[in-house]
């Protein structure tokens, strides 16, 4: 029997109108969004003429989904006996089936935001896109917030323009404010004939009033779009907020599920004290495996691969039943994955131990309970994780949350207390990225001549650019061509070239297989893969390379700091490090026994998001809430108030104490572990140049800690507003830019920026190396370009990066103004309770890029003593 | 960070007896030597940046010409040798004096102003041999000292030549630092690269080692001053 949000969804996008359907995971809301499709499918009548194109579009952000739902499509296909054809196009369809595709379109074609983009910018788009009625956009809760976001973005834009009338169907999880991503799906301006029917002639009287305009007039006749826009909505969705000079952005209409059935969410409660830091929740390693053999299926999610690994290995130690446990993540090879989603999905695994690779939407079995090890980190990942349980409506998901220390008890409680309120995190908005916007002009005169002033109306619909300037777009388009260097030095190697009728076409067929082999957002950091090397009995110490099987592949900034010897966890083994070898990373199994001696690798780490952290400080801002926390860390904050203070919700709570031979310096902006370093790096400076002579810091998603050889203490009591002007708002400003320009951070996220932008190509025509081969490096080229064209499109694309993602500068300048004038300073003569949790961070974290001179002194200092012994 | 960091002005620049010669290892990856007020410099690669253009059609700032004879200029207006010698790949291909830019023509001009300046012939800028000044050789010697791009395979007592583009790395908690070095075991020295744009080849590598069979010492240019490192603290890439 329909759902009423079917019928809703039906009744939308069967008037050829755009819709956002929310529905929490589980209320089959992928397939409701095909419904209009089968049913118009249905209707339509017998076909005299081939069609130019596919009927419906699906884009979902894994290919696996994308194969998975062709698969749940064919059934009701078969069974309603309808003559459609449903097809999948990733980065695995085969070429013959590709042209085929072009040439002989399915109705419904399922592909990935990257696969889009080669779709549009395909010379024959036009025609390929003039019929297309429908596209729908799987997990837009998930893609919007990032650079693929962007490219999915400049897409939908290209598709409106192509085939005016489509209706776009965003599918997402709960959200607390949907409005975003009903903006998304429908343009925020009048857009510009399909370039077929423009390009004719010059007829573009209104074109220069119409850009400056920016296209917000709704001059053109959007053919009833626009109007639809502006009917009541459907549901109870909140009104749009009026944004400026009050007049509401286009959004699509709004269709909610609402109910579902409740989670059976709880904290897994040893009845013992935990560590105080740590987060591998070792602790709870027998009680994990007690709920593993008293499920069907488990699945244990956990934040990064190191814990994975960990995970795994603890399990397997205490698995006297030898029950099917297996790991999935991101680095093992492609293979291994698929031998694990396969056996999961023939039921045959009790367990598998996995990070994000799986929160998103495959069912791959039956799932009777997930386990979440660590902080949660978010309200809605720890939601959809826990939809992945019981993946029905009607059955209530089962999860347990592992606390990994005392300190995560709060996060875990706060996530508890978000989801019986089924409050969310809320997608920020995003501003476009310049680097993807540059990849997307390259594409769109791959696929035809180009328009400047149409396609910057094209561009400015999409949300994320609303707010472009003419001049930034200009600044793109150039960057496209020539490198967008003040020293024109590549006018006569132009990428693409302007012709005296105005119009931008790309240079030759060369250029465009390399825009082709380059295009998507998602730069890996530079992997080696991990070989298993035998080791020669003959010659001790020597490896056979090439010997045996790939492990998976492992960054290359971590196989950087590797030397032999060194052991480490992957793939569910400790290794042994026996050296880089074509760029393979050569391992030998280390003996049974043996500790991996190198503790971390780069994996994801998720920042503690905004909504959690503030729902964090509020659980211990308020006592009465204490109640609700094991007694262990109520306790634990009653001490806390005894010895300092406990922060007001708003406030920022900073102490200063001694111990040992130093002085510290702690703080609690409950802004995420990126943000802290941020800050950290800055306070190091500030106190630096006050000549306190800081030596160090560390940070986590709670707080930072600072030690100093003088005293801090003093210096505030002599100097009242010391500490309020060490975290004056101002240290965002020069500090920062100095700090900045140096991280290593940056130029990481500068590496990101020229990939994607296509300064640097991954794949070269005619080539096959790439990753490791990557030309020249990009830290060279990010000081040469920094000190001569510091306003380039790239740095500004990358300081538009740092804003939001690896430095979190954003999130530190809302913090600094939140808590301006709310500092609590409290000078102890200990450490209190609150500060433990910083300070055993301390030697723990490493942070990038700074004092390489001290690391090259310590190397030099044992030359010496060898000179001397 | 900044305090366990102690700048001694002595090792800025430490200096190394070689063939009976003094050698000043610059920070800024240069030679110094005194005795004949010379200053050598290896492997500019200039126009390299330009080289990508037209080759690849990857457009790379092209500011790595100015920003290497910049580097140059810096050290040149600190020693004010009578002579610079500049050891080979000096330009990245053939064609790079053609495509340099005016302003960047006239810095090579005012920096080759009243002292004698030497193009030694690489592999990458063999073809050029007019056009930017200066005189050209395949080689140079100094008092006891030979100068030229390969490093000769074997002995070479008293050889400075550069063509490797020798980089260190220190591995040590977790971090690692890669830094561009002079490689030497007394007898004879490989330069680092000068270039903005050069890469680097680790140390490590047997096209390195195989030049010292009983060992060397790489000295590290790091942020406030040059670090001997020993082999044994050296890692692989």
């Amino acid at each position: 029997m329909p759902r009423q949000h079917q019928l809703d969804l039906l009744r939308i996008a069967g008037a050829g109108r755009s819709a956002l359907l929310v529905a929490p995971t589980g209320a089959g809301k992928t397939l409701a969004g095909f419904l209009p499709s089968l049913v118009a499918l249905s209707e339509r009548g017998a076909q005299p003429l081939k069609p130019k194109g596919p009927h419906t579009l699906y884009v979902s952000p894994l290919k696996a989904l994308a194969v998975d739902i062709a698969r749940n499509l064919d059934a009701p296909i078969a069974e309603m006996a309808l003559p459609v054809r449903v097809e999948t196009r990733t980065g695995d369809t085969p070429a013959h089936k590709r042209t085929r595709q072009i040439s002989r379109p399915p109705d419904i074609l399922l592909t990935t935001p990257e696969q889009l983009a080669l779709l549009i910018a395909h010379r024959e788009a036009s025609a390929f896109f003039s019929g297309l009625r429908c596209v729908i956009l799987d997990e837009l809760h998930a893609l919007v917030t990032s650079k693929r976001g962007d490219l999915l973005a400049l897409a939908l834009a290209r598709l409106h323009r192509l085939s005016p009338g489509l209706a776009a169907i965003g599918l997402s999880a709960t959200v607390r404010e949907p409005d975003e991503l009903r903006k998304y799906l429908v343009p925020q301006g009048p857009l510009p004939p399909p370039p077929s029917v423009g390009e004719g002639g010059p007829q573009r009287g209104e074109g220069e009033g119409q850009r400056d305009a920016a296209g917000f007039g709704s001059r053109r006749d959007l053919s009833g779009r626009v109007a639809s826009l502006s009917r009541p909505l459907l549901t109870q969705g909140p009104p749009a907020p009026a944004e400026g000079g009050g007049s509401k952005p286009p959004m699509a209409d709004l269709v909610t599920v609402s109910g579902g059935a409740r989670a059976d969410l709880r904290m897994l409660d040893l009845g013992r004290a935990l560590p105080l830091s740590g987060h591998t929740a070792w602790h709870s390693m027998p009680a994990i495996y007690d709920l593993i053999r008293q499920h069907r299926t488990t699945l244990v999610f956990v934040n990064t691969r190191l814990q994975a690994e960990y995970t795994f290995q603890e399990l397997w130690r205490l698995n006297d039943d030898g029950l099917p446990i297996a790991i999935h993540h991101g680095s093992l090879d492609a293979q291994q994955r698929r031998r694990v989603e396969a056996a999961m999905a023939a039921g045959q695994l009790r367990a598998i131990v996995c990070t994000a690779t799986l929160d998103l939407g495959i069912d791959w079995g039956d799932v009777d309970l997930v386990v979440n090890v660590g902080a949660p980190k978010g309200a809605s990942r720890i939601m959809q994780r826990i939809g992945r349980a019981n993946h029905r409506m009607d059955e209530p998901s089962k999860a347990y949350l592992v606390p990994g220390n005392r300190f995560e008890m709060l996060e875990c409680q706060a996530a508890l207390d978000a989801v019986e309120e089924a409050a969310q995190d809320t997608p920020d908005a995003r501003l476009g990225a310049l680097d993807v916007l540059a990849q997307h002009v390259l594409g769109m005169a791959c696929a035809d001549a180009f328009d400047p002033l149409d396609l910057y109306d094209e561009i400015v619909s999409a949300t994320p650019y609303a707010d472009l300037s003419w001049e930034s777009f200009e600044q793109v388009v150039d960057y496209v061509a020539t490198g967008g260097y003040a020293l024109r030095a590549y006018e006569r190697f132009a990428k693409i070239l302007r012709g005296p009728d105005g119009l931008w076409r790309v240079r030759d067929a060369r250029t465009a297989q390399a825009y082709r082999m380059n295009v998507g957002t998602i730069v890996e950091a530079a992997r080696v893969r991990v070989r298993l090397g035998r080791s020669l009995r003959g010659k001790p110490g020597t490896v056979l390379p090439k010997s045996g099987r790939v492990l998976g592949e492992i960054e290359d900034e971590f196989a950087e700091t590797l030397t032999v010897g060194d052991t480490f966890l992957f793939a569910g083994e400790t290794l042994r490090f026996e050296g880089l070898a074509e760029d393979e990373c050569l391992v030998t199994r280390a003996p049974p026994g043996t500790d991996p001696a190198i503790p971390s690798y780069a994996g994801a780490k998720f920042p503690l998001s905004t909504f959690l952290a503030a729902r964090v400080r509020a659980l211990i801002a308020d006592p009465f809430a204490w109640d609700r926390l094991p007694d262990q860390i109520g306790e634990y904050l009653l001490q806390q108030r005894r010895r300092s203070v406990v922060p007001g919700e708003r406030d920022l709570l900073v102490e200063t104490f001694p111990r040992g031979k130093r002085h510290y310096l702690t703080a609690f902006p409950f802004e995420g572990r990126l943000a802290h370093q941020t800050l950290g790096m800055l306070l190091t400076r500030r106190l630096e140049r006050a000549g306190l002579r800081p030596l160090g810091f560390a940070a986590n998603d709670y707080g930072i800690a600072i030690w100093t050889t003088r005293d801090v203490s003093e210096r505030a009591a002599l100097d009242p507003d010391f500490i309020a002007d060490l975290f004056a708002v101002d240290m965002l400003g020069d500090d920062l830019e100095a700090w900045l320009d140096e991280s290593a951070m940056m130029k990481r996220t500068f590496r990101q920026c020229a990939v994607i932008a296509g300064l640097i190509e991954r794949h070269h025509p005619g080539l096959k190396k790439s990753g490791r081969q990557v030309t020249i490096s990009t830290d060279l080229i990010y000081d040469v370009l920094r000190k001569h064209q510091p306003d380039h499109l790239l740095l500004r694309a990358a300081r538009q990066d740092a804003a939001t993602g690896l430095l979190d500068v954003r999130r530190l300048g809302m913090m600094l103004e939140r808590i301006r004038g709310r500092i609590i300073h409290r000078s102890l003569d200990r450490v209190s309770p609150l500060s433990v949790s910083v300070m055993l961070e301390i030697g723990r974290e490493r942070v990038y890029g700074e004092g390489a001179d001290e690391i090259l002194a310590e190397a030099e200092a044992e030359l010496l003593q060898e000179a001397l012994s | 960070m900044a305090a366990g960091l102690r700048l001694e002005k002595t090792h800025k620049h430490p200096t190394l007896l070689l063939a009976g010669e003094t050698l000043v290892l610059d920070l800024c990856g240069g030679l110094w030597l005194p005795a004949h007020r010379t200053l050598i410099v290896s492997d500019l690669h200039l126009e390299k940046g330009s080289s990508y253009a037209a080759r690849t059609g990857q457009f790379l700032p092209p500011y790595d010409t100015r920003e290497t004879l910049a580097c140059l200029h810096e050290a040149v207006v600190r020693h004010d040798p009578a002579r610079v010698v500049a050891l080979g790949d000096s330009f990245h291909d053939a064609r790079g004096p053609e495509r340099m830019e005016p302003g960047d023509r006239a810095m090579v001009a005012a920096l080759q102003q009243g002292r004698d300046w030497v193009w030694i012939a690489g592999n990458h800028d063999a073809a050029v041999n007019e056009g930017v000044g200066g005189r050209y050789a395949d080689a140079l010697t100094l008092g006891g000292l030979v100068l030229r791009h390969e490093p000769s395979p074997g002995d070479a007592p008293g050889e400075i030549a550069g063509h490797l583009h020798p980089c260190g790395k220190v591995a040590m908690r977790g971090r690692a630092v890669r830094r561009r070095c002079f490689v030497t075991d007394g007898t004879r020295v490989v330069m680092p690269a000068f270039g903005a744009y050069a890469g680097g080849l680790n140390v490590r590598d047997k096209a390195v080692e195989g030049l010292f069979r009983n060992g060397f010492t790489a000295h590290l240019l790091g942020d406030g001053r040059v670090f001997a490192i020993g082999r044994g603290q050296l890692a692989r890439d």
